[in-house]
């Protein structure tokens, strides 16, 4: 085994910085270290991968179908906010007025 | 007209005034803009399209907040009547998605968060057991590559009732940050804005989030 330089990352270490290198927030230093890293570590990039794949999989987590149950009652409520408007002004339904909306 | 999943190209193009029939069986085909003008004008239809498109995610994201469905549903009911309300405020310059979580979430923390507003954002210490590793931090064991068929094993119904539950489990702020990023999909710029965290916050709440789902998924899809 080659003898650890001082500036090199140990396995330990890398894992924590697999998110700062998939956004994009590590140094170029840093991100160079990584790299190298990885270049002789087969176990950090399975690892680095595996991250990689687990995104991908939470990304196709569906949401619950919306049942036509929830939709009609959203609809009816939609017709009474809208009823409770004059003349059809959508953004005078109601008294809480636009304040609530922007953070 | 092909209303298959083969037309996103189509669909992600302007809808031309097509008969009303064929928006309605394809609704990606209207732009959420489009949709938006049409419920500017009290279209009722608009407001029902939204909705169908966007409920799933907007309970999603309140679930993972508030401590309860009902409050989640509740809170969803108010974020719609918010936007009806304040859809003239909506200029355009975040995705409507990103809007509506905005909204969203505010309602929500008000509604009551599942955690208290002085939880501490994260308790630190390492993603990764530190049993996985030897004295000098390297991999005790080989790390072995995922098998590479998880488009078989990620039938919904084994991966997807495993990955919400895993999710559901995530503390708070982590399991809204990975939802925001990961399930819905936003940019670390919008997800910062909804939630109001700095960026170096919520890239620690993604990577423990992150690390914690991939120790879930992990003897599922290791090598037998």
């Amino acid at each position: 085994m080659p003898r650890l330089l001082r500036r090199d990352l140990v396995c330990q270490q890398a894992v924590e910085l697999v998110t700062a290198y998939l956004e994009g927030a590590l140094s170029r230093r840093q991100r160079r270290r990584f790299e190298a890293h990885l270049r002789g570590c087969p176990n950090c990039s399975a690892y680095l991968e595996q991250i990689r794949v687990t995104i991908a999989l939470v990304g196709r987590v569906e949401p619950e179908d919306l049942d036509p149950e929830a939709r009609r009652d959203l609809t009816d409520l939609y017709r009474r906010w809208r009823g409770g408007s004059a003349g059809g002004d959508t953004h005078g339904a109601g008294d809480g007025g636009n304040g609530g909306n922007e953070p | 007209m092909q209303c298959g999943g083969t037309s996103t190209a189509l669909a992600r193009r302007r809808a031309r005034p097509v008969g009303r029939a064929v928006l309605l069986r394809c609704g990606a085909v209207e732009t959420d803009v489009e949709l938006l003008g049409r419920l500017r004008g009290g279209d009722e239809e608009a407001f029902v399209a939204l909705v169908t498109r966007y409920q799933g995610s907007l309970l999603r994201v309140a679930r993972s907040i508030v401590p309860t469905s009902a409050v989640a549903e509740e809170v969803v009911q108010d974020t719609w009547m918010g936007v009806v309300r304040g859809i003239d405020s909506f200029e355009g310059r975040s995705s409507l998605k990103t809007w509506l979580f905005r909204i969203l979430v505010n309602r929500a923390r008000s509604a009551g968060a599942r955690e208290r507003p002085t939880a501490p954002l994260d308790p630190g210490g390492p993603s990764v057991d530190p049993a996985r590793f030897d004295g000098g931090g390297a991999w005790k064991e080989p790390v072995a590559p995922w098998t590479d068929d998880t488009d078989a094993r990620l039938d919904a119904a084994t991966l997807g009732p495993v990955l919400r539950a895993a999710l559901d489990e995530l503390p708070d702020r982590q399991r809204q940050v990975v939802t925001l990023r990961d399930v819905e999909g936003l940019s670390s710029e919008d997800a910062c804005a909804v939630l109001g965290i700095s960026a170096g916050n919520q890239r620690i709440l993604l990577h423990r989030g992150r690390a914690r789902l991939r120790t879930v998924l992990e003897p599922r899809l290791g090598r037998p």
